[in-house]
């Protein structure tokens, strides 16, 4: 009971997700550093596009909450109390931020890969 | 159990900081994601320097975590790890796999992938034990000395002592039991599925003895209740639950509570039932009750055997030597160190330790590290401080998709690992997905000493 807690934590996650552990926090770390990098380039948020991907972003979270439902064996219309409530909005919240920066991201690196740097903003 | 008291006093103390670590292990703390830290490795500076010989009976969750343990704590130990079984079961799944939620492969791993590096793995039985002469025997004859010995072996399921009950019958005749093995909780859920289907007298129970996971009893009566329900067929049913004693569960407020939701499922209670024989074609169930025997015809029935400890521990100088646990031969520790009372430089953990609480896997994560503190202390030429409070913790699924997770400790306290904000006695979804998402990692995890 010497351990440090977050090493449990990530040994449990380890257990739990494999090598798709890296995989996904490779994907959280570079896709914020492609985000932090766009919003340098950009000099702030380009507020179509964040409407666009925000509406993907839904998609993502309504995704989350299904793929929760199916590794759990069952469904968020099994909640019953508040603690229930609050890991369907957790987990329906961290779908769609994380689909929502990711959208946002790639549509705005996308572009911008295929045509010269300063033109990225002319839409 | 008088020299305890002082026990459970210090015991106190040491509640809070446990709750804490505890406490990190929510799955609800997604934001793990940001944690990019590599495990620390333990380096050879900080292990203790010691030729002592370990040697460990039994490579089940308490055998094999303390394996991982001490050969990361210690330098130059010779650790052996003495069990004849190839497979690893992973027991906390077995009630999944009875109620179909899982197949029989999700608790099947092999002993092998968790021993760790420089662990000797025997893979024999143990014949026979002797404190004085501080040696194991195995069935080939071969003697291991130790200076110190961790008696991890589990327990049996006695099946025979109930009459006319056979193994072969789990499966057959609407005779269910999740208890024995992988196999034999997939052949009870089809048992207790084909019952669902067409109702009937679903009859449930638990042993007069001792048992692992006492939750398990209660979760499988839920769980058919809630397939009949579903199935349209619970007015066509009838689901009895016959007690071994006088309460639902030793702690009494989640006993309380289990009464409350029996009643408003319909579920009957019968108190005082000990299930003494059992007649497969007539489909009769005798009970032990204080007024004599007592038949229950059944249509399905979830038989839990008597469980004792093994033959080996029975025949040694190990087990309690008064009360109903030297009956059963559980092994005489002391609660907190779980040290054994005879034998200083034996040590009981899991199943097999004669404790008043906790034969989870659960109890298994909080005393392995309390004797092995005390074990490489020793080693170190220090003392221990460490005590186990009893902690054991049931998820206890009162319907699919929903559990209540029960935490408690010797003293009947329940000890909430996420007090205000998963209740206890709440039957919620998140208490269900813990155990269907995050209590299988945390468990190989802890079999690896990371955890």
């Amino acid at each position: 009971m010497k351990e440090l807690d977050p090493f449990i934590l990530l040994a449990v996650f380890q257990e739990m997700l494999g090598p798709l552990l890296w995989i996904l926090l490779a994907v959280v770390v570079l896709g914020l550093v492609a985000f932090v990098a766009l919003l340098v380039r950009e000099k702030g948020l380009v507020s179509r596009r964040l409407v666009r991907s925000e509406a993907l972003g839904i998609v993502g979270g309504a995704l989350a909450l299904v793929l929760m439902a199916k590794v759990s064996s069952s469904g968020f219309t099994d909640a019953a109390g508040p603690a229930d409530w609050f890991l369907i909005a957790l987990v329906f919240g961290a779908g769609l931020v994380g689909s929502t920066i990711l959208a946002y991201t790639i549509a705005g690196w996308w572009p911008a890969r295929r045509q010269p740097a300063g033109t990225a903003n002319a839409h | 159990m008088k020299h305890h008291k002082n026990h459970i006093e210090r015991d106190n103390a040491l509640v809070q900081p446990l709750n804490r670590r505890r406490a990190l292990l929510t799955l609800g703390a997604a934001g793990a994601a940001g944690i990019a830290l590599t495990p620390g490795i333990a380096s050879a500076a900080n292990k203790v320097k010691t030729t002592a010989r370990i040697v460990i009976a039994g490579a089940g969750a308490a055998g094999l975590a303390a394996a991982s343990r001490l050969s990361e704590a210690l330098d130059g130990a010779k650790i052996t790890l003495i069990d004849a079984r190839k497979e690893h079961f992973y027991q906390p799944g077995f009630t999944l796999v009875g109620s179909g939620i899982k197949p029989a492969g999700y608790v099947v791993s092999t002993t092998a992938e968790y021993v760790p590096a420089g662990v000797e793995l025997v893979q024999e039985r143990v014949a026979e034990f002797d404190p004085e002469g501080k040696k194991v025997v195995t069935e080939s004859g071969q003697a291991h000395a130790y200076d110190f010995l961790v008696v991890a072996t589990g327990m049996k399921l006695e099946y025979g002592l109930i009459e006319g009950m056979e193994e072969d019958l789990i499966g057959k005749n609407g005779i269910g039991s999740i208890y024995h093995s992988p196999a034999k909780a997939e052949a009870t859920w089809q048992a207790m599925s084909a019952f669902a289907d067409k109702g009937g007298r679903g009859v449930f129970l638990r042993p007069g003895t001792e048992m692992k996971c006492a939750g398990a009893p209660l979760k499988y009566t839920f769980i058919t209740d809630d397939y009949l329900s579903r199935r349209g067929q619970r007015s066509k049913a009838e689901v009895v639950y016959n007690s071994n004693n006088k309460a639902l569960f030793s702690v009494p407020i989640v006993s309380e509570k289990v009464r409350m939701l029996f009643q408003e499922r319909g579920i009957q209670v019968n108190y005082e039932r000990v299930l003494k024989a059992i007649d497969p074609g007539k489909r009769i169930a005798t009970f032990n009750t204080p007024a004599g025997t007592e038949e229950q015809g059944f249509d399905f029935i979830h038989v839990i055997p008597p469980m004792r400890a093994p033959e080996p521990i029975r025949n040694s100088p190990l087990p309690w030597q008064t009360g109903a646990w030297a009956a059963e031969g559980w092994l005489e520790v002391d609660k907190g160190t779980l040290r054994h009372v005879r034998y200083r430089n034996v040590f009981g953990v899991g199943d097999i330790a004669g404790v008043p609480k906790g034969k989870t896997a659960a109890s298994v994560k909080w005393q392995v590290p309390v004797a092995v503190d005390h074990i490489v202390a020793e080693i170190a030429g220090k003392t221990s401080d460490a005590l186990y409070t009893g902690y054991t913790s049931c998820p206890l699924i009162t319907r699919l998709g929903r559990a209540m997770l029960v935490e408690f400790d010797y003293q009947n306290n329940l000890v909430p690992s996420f007090p205000g904000v998963i209740a206890p006695l709440e039957e919620l979804w998140i208490s269900w997905v813990m155990k269907t998402m995050a209590l299988k990692p945390t468990y190989i995890s802890m079999l690896r000493g990371r955890a």
